[in-house]
């Protein structure tokens, strides 16, 4: 009897207690999105409107469309957002296949090579990327002549990711991938390189899609390196289109709202899909 | 098959990592021995020449009082950052993994700001620091409210609140697995014992959590201290170059005061401070482990 009293009283305490962390989670959510709601407040305005209250939810103007099809055109969005969904795809796919192959190898083979290969990936992770964009420039640039092409950000996108994400294969293969397996497909007249694509690689899924997002995320958004290395308009990335489209159009506060939100909104889209994947890879990233 | 000859040994390697292995060789290897050269020259950046100056760049390096002066502004911006961020990354995964109802919402909710770029970070709260708060303010106190970002002080706070709201998500997924990764069962056998909530987190769950909070200190100490997107759309250095932090002050005095050797000797400093900090993140990890 005692005892069920008590438990009610527990479990009250526990129901208010979850209500209120609920209720101040409400409140933390609301701050954090509260940046992008003043921008989706602000796009259908006109400029007279924000300027007079940023705050209100409609302009004395009214609801308006007009600055989605202005941003478009001047900032070039689709051009940009070719670009980025080009150089995001290739360089992604180039890092994911690269760096699974090279982790097999020095995974499976104890060649001194190897590891010469792989302790170097390792301390370069600590290399800032301002120490190495000087020389990128002057060697691409001065030297060899390639910069301004979208391959040669691909190339340099994936020689920059390659370290962290062999190191990641690294751990999958070593603690994943059971040896008996590929002894029982190289018994079975498999190749390495059969084995690796037919046993292997499946098996590193999750590893692939945790990698996939980190390395999907960092090229789409990236502003520094493409900056450097496309300078001509028609290769820009939506990064640099903002960027740019800023510094010309600044005052012109509805535009700026559009093209933010033009920006912004293909990864947010994606994510409406695949936030439970994009969560439970970083997560899972996380532990090593 | 032989498998031990060199031969076999060498068509191996080129097959599963010799792409990778030109790939970063040309990518990082390569520039970064080059820049040790580009230290040594007073190159301009357009002409073929590089005139070889030996220590020139170092000692100018050390002269730019603008750069110490960047320097110095940057470890204070990361040491509030740093503690900020964790702060409150901490709280938010404690909170989402109380078994609250819709935690995973709330999850996906607060790792929003990961998923956008830096530059149009940076330009969205320009405009909330500009146009929205400064509308709050004057409507609240009727008065004269200045943008915070206005103020040399106010610049850099306001860049410390953007890194806290931009990174603050992505650790809290940290802390979560961190949480995830303590045993009920030893939670459970603490409140019998009469442990408090409170008490379960400080002796059981922090404890058990070391390797979250060395991951993300290290993480969030190296992205604050190399901070360059948020830096250039939200302030730009402004108020008069007073918030430009070491990776802007970089940058233009490569590229915009084309100094590319000094520039380079000063990235160069910059990769010293974060190659120690990396050093002391291998041996806090090691220590870590033994005790765990």
């Amino acid at each position: 009897m005692m005892e069920n009293i008590e438990n009610a009283a527990a479990a009250r305490k526990r129901k208010i207690r979850n209500a209120l962390v609920f209720l101040l989670l409400i409140v933390l959510f609301i701050a954090f999105i509260f940046p992008f709601i003043m921008v989706v407040i602000n796009v259908f305005k006109v400029k007279a409107d924000i300027t007079a209250n940023p705050l209100a939810l409609i302009g004395s103007h009214g609801f308006t469309l007009e600055n989605f099809p202005a941003a478009i055109k001047k900032m070039n969005f689709w051009n940009a957002f070719g670009n980025s969904v080009i150089i995001t795809t290739l360089a992604t796919i180039g890092t994911i296949l690269l760096s699974a192959l090279t982790a097999f190898l020095i995974v499976r083979n104890d060649w001194k090579v190897n590891k010469l290969l792989f302790v170097l990936m390792i301390a370069s992770m600590v290399i800032p990327f301002q120490v190495l964009m000087i020389p990128l420039v002057s060697l691409y640039g001065g030297i060899f002549g390639i910069l301004n092409h979208r391959l040669t950000l691909v190339f340099m996108h994936i020689g920059f990711s390659l370290s962290m994400a062999t190191f990641m294969f690294h751990g999958a293969i070593h603690t994943n991938v059971p040896v008996s397996l590929e002894e029982a497909a190289t018994i079975d007249g498999c190749t390495k390189w059969q084995t690796f694509w037919k046993v292997v690689f499946p098996i590193l899924k999750p590893t692939i899609a945790t990698v996939t997002i980190i390395d999907a995320m960092a090229f789409w958004n990236d502003y520094l390196l493409p900056s450097l290395v496309l300078g001509r308009k028609e290769l820009y990335t939506l990064p640099i289109a903002a960027k740019v489209f800023y510094g010309t159009y600044s005052t012109d506060t509805g535009l700026v709202m559009a093209s933010l939100l033009l920006a912004m909104l293909p990864i947010l889209v994606l994510y409406m899909f695949l936030q439970r994947y994009i969560v439970e890879g970083i997560t899972s990233g996380a532990v090593k | 098959m032989k498998t031990n000859t060199m031969g076999y040994k060498v068509r191996q390697y080129l097959l599963f990592a010799g792409v990778t292995t030109a790939v970063f060789v040309m990518v990082v290897i390569v520039p970064f021995i080059y820049g040790l050269y580009l230290t040594m020259t007073s190159w301009d950046g357009v002409s073929k020449s590089k005139p070889f100056v030996g220590i020139a760049n170092y000692i100018s390096a050390f002269a730019d009082s603008g750069y110490w002066v960047s320097l110095g502004r940057t470890f204070i911006y990361s040491a509030i950052a740093v503690i900020l961020v964790n702060a409150v990354a901490f709280i938010l995964a404690y909170l989402v993994t109380s078994g609250i109802r819709g935690q995973n919402f709330f999850r996906a909710g607060f790792f929003i700001p990961n998923l956008i770029g830096g530059i149009v970070l940076g330009y969205v709260w320009k405009f909330v620091f500009n146009k929205a708060l400064v509308s709050l303010g004057n409507a609240i106190t009727s008065g004269n409210v200045k943008s915070l970002l206005a103020t040399e002080t106010g610049a850099i706070i306001a860049l410390i609140i953007v890194s806290v709201w931009q990174y603050a998500g992505y650790m809290m997924l940290i802390y979560v697995a961190g949480f995830m990764s303590v045993p009920d069962e030893v939670i459970e056998a603490a409140k019998i014992d009469g442990c408090t909530g409170t008490q379960s987190i400080i002796h059981i769950s922090i404890p058990l959590m070391t390797s979250s909070f060395v991951q993300c200190i290290f993480l969030s100490i190296t992205r604050c201290f190399m901070v360059y997107d948020v830096n250039l759309s939200l302030t730009n250095g402004d108020p008069y170059g007073s918030s430009a932090l070491a990776a802007m002050h970089v940058y233009n005095e490569a590229f915009v005061n084309k100094n590319y050797g000094t520039g380079q000797a000063e990235a160069l400093i910059l990769f010293i401070i974060c190659a120690i900090i990396g050093g002391i993140q291998v041996y806090v990890g090691k220590k870590g482990e033994v005790q765990a």
